[in-house]
């Protein structure tokens, strides 16, 4: 016991040495297991498309009026209506309350989502129901006979 | 062990040497369940138990015809629906049992809660319990995805952007979960890989904690029987609760059968992911509560948003529910009953029962 005490300083240095040098190793394992592992879970990032036009299959007289259907914007569902005056509206079709795919109701003449009950008028604004904010409206410009959907600004 | 020798033959003495039969035989000796007048309520945790190995088992069969990607995942379920030689069966009681699964676990939750049986020594089995709990959930919801129709599909495209309203984190975890910004292909790869493998392995942990513990304290004697008359009554629970519990558990599959028979699982459309929601999309009926909340919110209530005000109010009663073991200061107070505890329990009950009907009996279209 004496000569332990003697030499306890010693011990001590050493022993917080290697505490140390356990403790910062096995913090590094753990890092390099950790970390590859939380990388991987996160999915890489896929370049979405961005364009800002879309170019209709459908042509405009064949839309009939009081009527709306999904179609691909991108990777993204749009709803394209033709409203009771013939004129045609585009929007995002991805509900802002919690992402259900919007259809068009010719009974009420307003944009429903079926999930959570949401109402949105012909100009995409959210006006019964949960959900917050409007639907992003698009430009809709006839060519001749195509359909050519276009992201404002 | 000699004295023991009569009873049993070379075999099991044989087995006992190597493998410790008798300690086993002494542990279930030992082990008593309390009898009064709440004992039929300690049959619902073993019926959970009952039917997660129903899951097992059955999710075990279906792996070997189920293909995980969009573009076979529902023609797969199919097959199995129409060509597998009772795989209508198998089918239909994964998806059944999985129901009374959930049902016999909510029972056993609020049995223990309003019994009081979370204090103290027991606030881990109460807290591995309330993991459980969450790790069902999780069950049922990737699971849901799994056939890839179109109530899966917008019921995923729902349910994983309800983390994704929270502020700063949502974003990002309604990626991790999604497998991307969407719900593709991609997110039916990785709910299966959830539910078949990460969420079994968990469970796997956590269940043995929570038998384990079941074993170490033994089952809670609710306060308001403790002091009377029927305060010591036990029963052993080999064989005599075991047996009760095995009539229980032939019930449940009797049930199981007949439902999967008369009420075979549907299938429905396959996922469009350019098609609009169909009128009358509900969820499973465990989240038609929450479902029902969030519809009934609206947009804006003092200025933030309805969802968001909903998503946390669901985090907070979950939280107190599981926090309850250490919120609960009745005992402490030497009370034999927690008019917090009871008084939230029964709340939260009537709550999910009135939200529910409502979600069921709202014309979908108003």
């Amino acid at each position: 016991m004496a000569n332990e005490e003697t030499s306890f300083a010693v011990d001590n240095g050493r022993r917080k040495f290697l505490n140390w040098f356990l403790g910062t190793s096995a913090g590094a394992f753990l890092i390099s297991v950790t970390y590859p592992l939380s990388r991987y879970l996160i999915p890489p990032e896929i370049e979405e498309s961005t364009a800002g036009t879309v170019t209709l299959s459908i042509k405009p007289n064949d839309v009939k009026a009081n009527s709306g259907q999904i179609f691909r914007f991108g990777s993204q569902p749009a709803i394209l209506i033709k409203d009771t005056n013939g004129e045609l509206k585009a929007f995002s079709a991805v509900c802002t309350h919690l992402a259900c795919i919007v259809q068009y109701r010719s009974d009420i003449n307003q944009i429903w989502c079926a999930c959570h009950n949401g109402h949105f008028d012909l100009n995409g604004r959210n006006v019964e129901g949960p959900p917050p904010k409007p639907l992003e409206q698009y430009v809709v410009n006839v060519r001749a006979d195509q359909i050519v959907v276009n992201k404002r600004g | 062990m000699d004295n023991e020798s009569p009873k049993h033959g070379k075999l099991w003495l044989w087995l006992d040497e190597r493998v410790g039969l008798s300690d086993f035989a002494k542990l279930a000796k030992k082990k008593e369940v309390p009898l009064h007048r709440h004992t039929f309520w300690y049959y619902f945790g073993g019926m959970t138990l009952f039917l997660f190995g129903i899951q097992v088992g059955t999710g075990i069969l279906l792996l070997l015809y189920y293909r995980p990607s969009a573009g076979e995942a529902f023609e797969s379920i199919q097959f199995i629906m129409t060509e597998v030689q009772f795989g209508w069966l198998v089918r239909s009681i994964h998806s059944w049992s999985a129901n009374l699964m959930i049902l016999a676990m909510f029972i056993h939750l609020f049995s223990a809660l309003l019994h009081h049986a979370y204090r103290r020594p027991r606030e881990m089995t109460w807290l591995s319990g309330g993991g459980l709990l969450g790790l069902s959930l999780g069950f049922g919801f990737t699971g849901y995805l799994l056939p890839w129709n179109e109530l899966a599909f917008f019921a995923t495209r729902v349910g994983t952007e309800i983390p994704g309203v929270l502020p700063v984190i949502g974003p990002f975890m309604r990626r991790l979960l999604r497998g991307g910004n969407d719900v593709t292909g991609a997110t039916l790869t990785r709910f299966y890989g959830i539910h078949v493998a990460i969420l079994p392995a968990i469970v796997t942990i956590v269940l043995g904690l929570h038998l384990f513990l079941v074993q170490k304290h033994g089952m809670s004697r609710p306060p308001s029987v403790e002091g009377g008359a029927e305060g010591k009554r036990s029963m052993p629970f080999f064989p005599n609760f075991f047996l009760r519990d095995l009539v229980g558990w032939l019930c449940a599959l009797g049930v199981l059968a007949a439902l999967a028979a008369y009420f075979p699982a549907e299938l429905g459309k396959k996922a469009d992911l350019f098609q609009p929601a169909p009128i009358g999309i509900k969820p499973e009926w465990y989240f038609m509560a929450m479902f029902q909340t969030l519809k009934i919110l609206p947009s804006h209530i003092l200025g933030i948003e309805g969802e968001l005000l909903g998503v946390l109010g669901f985090g907070l009663l979950g939280a107190i529910l599981i926090a309850m073991p250490f919120l609960d200061r009745g005992r402490a107070l030497g009370k034999t009953s927690s008019r917090f505890a009871t008084g939230f329990g029964l709340l939260l009950i009537v709550y999910a029962i009135t939200l529910t009907y409502l979600g069921y009996t709202m014309s979908p279209t108003k």
